[in-house]
């Protein structure tokens, strides 16, 4: 699985650094790093969704809080 | 609010403008020789002797403009017609010496070249005369003048000659395209060349050949286009085709991150930053190339690592540095960055295009931290590799000598090849002022400094490590 984090300015500003680093530490906490890699990408082009965040290709709007929902349902529910 | 500082910058940003107008119509081949006309419409001429010398030096701002002399290597050139032969006299003394007694001029020349004639007045022995400029500053009269030529008053590293025909040559074993002659020549006959039919080239087929254009904009970004927000100027940018905008300051982190490391790890290094700087080493102390830091610039850091996320990506420069078109011809850089523009010539794009960016809603830049976004000015470099060794612990006395300006750089460049210089890192930049006093700026003030650092302290991300976190990725 390839998550795909916005590291753009707009997205930069609503919080793409605390959701990196918390998908980072869930990642590592459920042991997921061989099995899911994640990337970033300037600009997805929907500023206004931020943190435009994609799983494979679908689309994703996240932010620092609701991070931790969005990997139990979108990343580790999937990936199991 | 003005945009330029002189009217050599107006012209030259009309040429721009009216060529880039004619590439993005696609008829530029067909209309590039009306340029001049419609730049000099009326019979009386307002520049020059005639309105048919005026046209046919425009004729040469357009050659300029779609690329210039492809034989010549140099990214800036002289516009041979339009170079007025200024006098070349050096110091001599004017009618307003009164042949007075004290004589200051004669006491104060070390090397004897002042006499006087039979009505006292003074005379400067040419081939005495070191140029120094001591009897101009103590003449009451003021009546001691300096006529050296403009172009070469700018050209501190003397790469700036007379020809036989007094025109001014550029020496390209020497120039280091800095700029600091294009943005001093009062008869804009030295210029750079521009690249903005290959930036245009690559915004127009891209959505054609599906392919990202990704603007990376220099920090000194922010003392400039004043009569309008940044944001504006972001939002500007998107409207010209530009897929998304990227600060190279956020380069300028990653570098002072690997840099710091690096400098602790050799104990003495000079920095890469600066192209003109760069040059100037690699001309006069090749013995001292190998402290220059092994790091790409911010730059084609930044643009390295877009291209990492992005393979397909095209970036474009755009900052306030003539030597940055130098710098992207080499092929370990070019290889990252398709093309280098200054902030003139995207005000001409903004303006081929007809966009009012003041009316324009604001977009948002935030990619670096204060640090990498102070590289702009002089000792803001210095500032981030002192921060880059704290944030990471390093065990090292940072002692720096920021040279601000190439004579400065030239002094600390003598002291090391001489092993008497007092410091473990020299920041060479090459403009006074730092990257905000590049020829390339459309308005150079006082206040730039200030600007940048407001600009610094307004950045998301207030360490190094956090702002280059995401880089990680």
């Amino acid at each position: 699985m390839k998550i795909t984090v916005c590291i753009g300015s707009s997205c930069h500003l609503k919080g793409s650094r605390q959701v990196v680093e918390q998908l980072q530490y869930f990642i590592r906490e459920n042991e997921l790093g061989d099995k899911v890699e994640l990337s970033g990408t300037f600009c997805m082009g929907k500023c206004q969704q931020g943190v435009c965040v994609t799983v494979d290709d679908a689309f994703h709007s996240v932010s620092p809080d609701t991070v931790k929902d969005f990997f139990f349902e979108n990343v580790l529910e999937k990936v199991k | 609010m003005r945009k330029f500082d002189t009217k050599v910058q107006h012209l030259k940003y009309k040429v721009l403008r009216e060529t880039a107008r004619e590439a993005w119509a696609d008829r530029l081949h067909e209309t590039a020789l009306d340029i001049p006309k419609r730049i000099v419409p009326d019979k009386i001429p307002t520049m020059r002797c005639c309105v048919y010398k005026e046209r046919a030096i425009l004729a040469d701002r357009v050659k300029m403009a779609i690329g210039g002399d492809k034989s010549n290597p140099n990214v800036i050139e002289v516009i041979d017609i339009a170079c007025d032969e200024c006098p070349m006299g050096g110091y001599d003394v004017t009618n307003a010496c009164r042949g007075c007694l004290a004589h200051r001029c004669e006491d104060v020349c070390r090397f004897g070249a002042i006499t006087f004639d039979k009505n006292y007045v003074a005379q400067i022995d040419k081939t005495k005369c070191k140029e120094c400029g001591a009897c101009a500053k103590v003449c009451p009269y003021s009546a001691i003048l300096n006529f050296k030529r403009p172009c070469e008053s700018a050209c501190k590293i003397k790469a700036i000659t007379m020809g036989d025909d007094k025109q001014a040559k550029i020496d390209n074993s020497k120039c280091i395209s800095c700029g600091a002659c294009v943005y001093q020549c009062p008869f804009g006959a030295i210029t750079d060349k521009s690249f903005i039919l290959n930036v245009i080239d690559m915004l127009k087929k891209s959505e054609r050949k599906h392919y990202k254009v990704y603007a990376v904009v220099a920090p000194s970004i922010s003392s400039q286009f004043r009569y309008a927000k940044l944001g504006q100027v972001i939002s500007g940018l998107k409207a010209l085709g530009f897929h998304t905008v990227i600060e190279a300051a956020l380069g300028a982190d990653m570098v002072a991150q690997a840099e710091s490391k690096e400098l602790t790890e050799k104990g003495f290094l000079m920095s890469s930053c600066c192209p003109a700087f760069v040059s100037y080493v690699e001309i006069n102390f090749p013995e001292l190339v190998q402290y220059i830091s092994h790091n790409l610039s911010p730059m084609a850091t930044i643009a390295k690592y877009v291209k990492e996320k992005d393979p397909t990506a095209k970036v474009v420069f755009i900052g306030p540095c003539t030597a940055k078109k130098a710098e992207v011809q080499k092929p370990e850089v070019g290889k990252y960055v398709d093309a280098a523009m200054t902030f003139e010539e995207l005000q001409a794009l903004f303006d081929s295009r007809d966009l009012e960016i003041t009316e324009l809603t604001e977009d948002v830049l935030d990619n670096a931290s204060y640090f990498g976004r102070i590289f702009a000015r002089s000792g803001g470099l210095s500032d981030a590799m002192a921060q880059g060794i704290k944030e990471q612990g390093l065990d090292f006395e940072f002692k720096p000598r920021a040279c601000d300006g190439i004579e400065e750089c030239r002094i600390a460049l003598l002291q090391k090849s001489r092993g008497k210089l007092d410091a473990n890192f020299i920041e060479g930049m090459a403009c006074v002022g730092g990257c905000i006093g590049g020829a390339g700026c459309l308005t150079h003030g006082e206040k730039n400094k200030a600007e940048v650092d407001k600009y610094g302290m307004e950045a998301y991300e207030k360490s190094i490590r956090d702002a280059i976190a995401l880089c990680s990725l």
